[in-house]
């Protein structure tokens, strides 16, 4: 039988069918459905949702967000590590390493410090701020890829892989899918610290996101949309970026013999890759890696740690027979299973996690 | 061995039937011959010589790495390949960057094939955990998954193995036909082997035993009979036993399965038939079970209990006798009588049959078809003459090599049916790792329960395998290691060939060739066909001992009340027997050879 628990009624926070609430603040985090006050990690689609009375988010997610959710939200911006007195309730946005703009959530009241991770990772990213190590009475983490085979190489050395299949490939394109939030903007950020300055070229959906990139200072490579190319352009040795929405649909027949990567940390299981019909893998991911969660639930020094999304429940019993530390799979309307399919409404839009 | 990794690699990720052909001529045009030849035999799939068990590696990699064992087969449920889930957690640190730029392997494949991986295979204990260990240290995690299959005979590439004739053919110049036959009846991989395949010329003494390659029947479109006349077909039942090619040659004989297996031992009655025959003849045709005054065979589960077990005893042989249904003369008097018509071939096979009249040959009975309106009366006489359909075949048709479209055709019984509830799923392998695509299904019994009935793996789309994987995660009950149970919500049809009564499966029968038909969405599981829908489909009880004797110990319909509900592994077994199971070896003499 899975094993699941439910947060204690009396916490600091818990689930309503909205998702996430700490009444001490009035507030939901990252809720499912419009709530009056919403606290939002980062601006993927399976955290920022329209419809709510104000949120709240740091400041270098703004961009994205106005984007997404509609340029009149009513948006308060707070800095990384600056706490708020929110309703009853202390709260501070620490940099979580995910995406641009992304935040683990700390709220405080009644004595009680309590961490909501949101999506995060460890590793280094060029594209965003570094992941700080937050300590809490209770964490509530994911554990998207929480399986030991799960395991990352550092993003320049992927980046080094991406670049050497795309270099190899002078006669024909190569189009690299990946997630037009965050993915798209690292790989084109890794390749710029490699020292490339050769112009990739864009699908729309990356495009769209990548002003608020640009307006953040974040060193890419230059890049245009491939739209902008004439059409009798073969655009061979040319590298593109693509949503995996992309993959195998209409806009593909404009590119002659292409070969074909996908960037994601599915990639690691050659069958996840097959399956999808990808040429090439390269395993990048935006969340943390087996090292990097297991990690973190013991710096956090967390009496209680709560795990969502993925592999929750192997994460938790390994937590807590191996590491001792008291950790449960969290119950509830967070996705039963992050599937590498791609689990959730927006997938199509690209902007699942992974 | 980086080449051959290499090699793997390339043909892994290359999309295009062209592009792996050249990728396979690119290989072979630069291999030494005896790493040549171990390649050939393991893109053919035939290195299937466990060195060392999966279980063994598992145990070496958890006793070294530390990890619990429930967490490795967590990993394992995500990858669906102990060999890769290995390679993936046995490097200490992140190290998933390939191997293209570090250089690699250095030491040739069949020094791997012939010494490194025997030796490794032929330590024991802690002495082979060390070696193991040592050997896992000093690879790329994709050395390491290809030394891991190739060291649990598991090693498999999707590449046809019409495509690695084509490479080969267009490395040496030779017909595609000619390679074929020329690695009938196994290939040992020597250097020497490798040469005397891609040589010029005729071969020097052909091994008594080579079997011809199998010419295979491709499904009728009815559009191809219209323009011709009825007469110029050869209309046959098509039976439901293993194509088989029995060999007399040099007073050897021998007993080809379709899967190249060598099966003399199985059968000892028909090795004793072909030595009636005269030397130097060569028969297609069928082995099933068939008692010599029963009007027709006995059901493929008779023919089972045959397959498998080498030296079968006095009580089985005469509960279960073997004959051999002919189908075509390949060789006579010595000569390759393959190119002549089949007009020609049926004619000199019809006077052979008669001059041996040996009690377990039997002819293949032509049937009559004057004009194409009595196919289909034909085709529903099938199930009552014991035959899963019919065959047609052109009378002027040579015997070809493999699937060749347009000679023969094959025409089944339209499936039996039945809607059933989706009751536990498990993970696929491979390509389908991480995706539920092993199903299990139940149908309603009497006391408004289900009961599990069959296994099936294919006949959804691509579409509505994820739909459902996506399903099945949001409504799993329980979880029992890989397997899950769910809501019994979701009704399907599932077609299969045949129904037998089984006393080792829950429901009291065995289905055969159990796929899905179609997801009913309009169905809810109340409207599920319950067990006595499936038993009505069994029918009159059939003549002849075997089934009699089969059915004496199979249990009787009033016990189905007491079947406890749903059971779980043990109704697993149900269709897992024939189905072909994606990534799975096939079972010698099993899923493989069937047309």
């Amino acid at each position: 039988m899975k094993r699941t628990s439910h947060l204690p009624a009396d916490g600091l926070l818990t689930l309503t069918p909205e998702g996430l609430h700490c009444p001490a603040a009035g507030a939901w985090i990252d809720p499912w459905r419009p709530v009056p006050r919403a606290l939002i990690t980062h601006a993927h689609a399976d955290h920022a949702r329209a419809g709510c009375g104000t949120y709240w988010a740091v400041g270098s997610a703004e961009g994205i967000l106005r984007r997404r959710l509609g340029s009149g939200i009513d948006l308060r911006p707070v800095r990384y590590g600056e706490e708020r007195r929110i309703g009853e309730a202390r709260v501070s946005f620490h940099s979580a390493g995910h995406v641009l703009g992304s935040a683990q959530i700390r709220l405080e009241a009644g004595g009680e410090r309590w961490l909501v991770s949101g999506d995060f990772k460890r590793d280094a990213d060029p594209s965003c701020t570094p992941f700080e190590p937050v300590e809490a009475d209770v964490l509530i983490s994911e554990a998207t890829f929480g399986l030991p085979i799960y395991r990352w190489a550092p993003g320049a050395a992927v980046a080094e892989q991406i670049r050497h299949w795309w270099k190899g490939a002078s006669e024909r394109p190569s189009l690299l899918f990946c997630y037009a939030f965050g993915k798209a903007q690292r790989v084109l950020a890794e390749l710029h610290a490699l020292g490339e300055t050769d112009e990739v070229l864009l699908h729309g959906t990356v495009q769209a996101l990548m002003e608020p990139y640009r307006q953040a200072g974040v060193a890419m490579v230059p890049t245009r949309p491939v739209s902008e190319l004439p059409r009798a352009d073969t655009l061979a040795g040319r590298l593109v970026i693509a949503p995996p929405s992309a993959h195998r649909s209409a806009w593909m027949r404009r590119f002659r013999h292409p070969q074909t990567g996908f960037a994601s940390g599915w990639m690691a299981v050659r069958g996840a890759r097959r399956r999808r019909g990808y040429e090439r893998g390269f395993v990048l991911s935006d969340h943390a890696d087996w090292d990097g969660l297991v990690c973190t639930a013991r710096e956090s020094r967390a009496r209680q740690i709560y795990l969502t999304h993925g592999q929750s429940d192997v994460l938790a019993r390994y937590l807590r027979e191996v590491e001792g530390l008291a950790a449960e799979p969290l119950a509830g309307g967070f996705e039963a299973e992050r599937s590498p399919e791609g689990d959730h409404p927006e997938a199509g839009l690209s902007v699942e996690p992974a | 061995m980086k080449d051959f990794c290499r090699l793997f690699e390339e043909l892994d990720g290359t999309v295009g039937t062209a592009a792996r052909v050249e990728t396979l001529v690119r290989y072979f045009e630069a291999a030494a011959a005896a790493d040549a030849a171990w390649a050939l035999h393991a893109l053919l799939g035939k290195q299937r010589r466990r060195l060392i068990t999966g279980r063994r590696l598992r145990e070496i990699c958890l006793e070294q790495a530390g990890l619990p064992a429930w967490l490795f087969d967590e990993c394992h449920a995500q990858v669906g390949d102990s060999a890769e889930t290995i390679a993936l957690l046995w490097r200490s640190g992140p190290a998933s960057i390939g191997d293209r730029e570090g250089g690699g392997d250095a030491r040739p494949l069949h020094v791997w094939m012939e010494e490194i991986l025997p030796r490794l295979a032929a330590l024991e204990g802690a002495s082979q955990a060390e070696a193991v260990g040592e050997l896992w240290d000093g690879l790329a995690p994709q050395e390491l998954l290809v030394a891991n299959k190739l060291l649990t005979g598991g090693f498999r590439v999707g590449v046809a193995q019409g495509l690695v004739l084509r490479a080969l053919a267009r490395v040496s110049g030779l017909e595609e036909s000619l390679l074929a036959h020329r690695l009938m009846g196994g290939f040992f991989p020597s250097a020497e082997a490798f040469r005397a395949l891609m040589a010029e010329g005729g071969d020097a003494e052909p091994a008594l035993s080579r079997p011809y390659p199998f010419f295979l029947a491709s499904p009728l479109e009815p559009a191809v009979l219209a323009d011709t006349a009825p007469g110029d077909w050869l209309l046959e039942w098509k039976w439901d036993g293993i194509r088989g090619q029995l060999i007399r040659r040099g007073s050897e004989s021998f007993l080809w399965s379709r899967g190249e297996e060598l099966i003399n031992p199985m059968f000892p009655e028909l090795v004793a038939l072909a030595a009636a025959l005269p030397d130097g003849t060569v028969l297609d045709g069928e082995v099933i079970v068939w008692p010599e005054t029963a009007e027709r065979p006995a059901p493929f589960a008779a023919l089972q209990r045959r397959l498998g077990r080498k030296a079968p005893g006095g009580r089985i042989l005469r509960e279960s006798p073997a004959a051999f249904v002919a189908y075509d003369l390949l060789e006579e008097s010595g000569e390759d009588c393959r190119s002549r018509p089949l007009a020609e071939r049926r004619g000199r096979l019809e006077r052979l049959e008669a001059r041996s009249a040996h009690p377990r040959l039997r002819l293949s009975r032509r049937l009559e078809l004057p004009t194409w309106d009595d196919l289909e009366k034909l085709r529903e006489q099938a199930r009552e003459a014991g035959a899963e359909g019919l065959m047609l075949k052109h009378l002027a048709s040579p015997y070809l090599a493999g699937r060749r479209r347009g000679h023969w055709w094959k025409h089944k019984l339209a499936p039996m049916e039945l809607d059933a509830v989706l009751v536990y799923a498990q993970a696929g392998s491979g390509r389908r790792a991480n995706l539920f695509t092993d199903y299990t299904f139940a149908l309603r019994d009497e006391a408004g329960g289900l009961v599990t009935f069959a296994k099936a793996y294919s006949g959804l789309d691509a579409h509505e395998i994820n739909e459902l994987d996506r399903w099945i995660r949001r409504h799993t009950t329980e979880r029992f290691g890989p397997v899950r149970a769910v809501e019994p919500l979701l009704v399907f049809t599932l077609a299969f060939e045949g129904l037998q009564r089984s006393s080792r499966h829950r429901s009291g029968l065995a289905v055969r060739f159990p796929r899905i038909l179609r997801w009913r969405r309009d169905r809810t599981p109340d409207s599920a066909d319950s067990l006595s829908s499936a038993l009505a489909l069994l029918g009159e009880p059939r003549p002849g001992a075997i089934q009699d004797s089969l059915e004496a110990k199979a249990p009787s319909a009033e016990n189905f009340g007491t079947i406890p509900t749903v059971g779980l592994i043990e109704g697993d077994e149900n269709g897992s027997a024939k189905a072909p199971v994606p990534g799975d070896d096939p079972l010698p003499c099993q899923a493989a050879q069937r047309q």
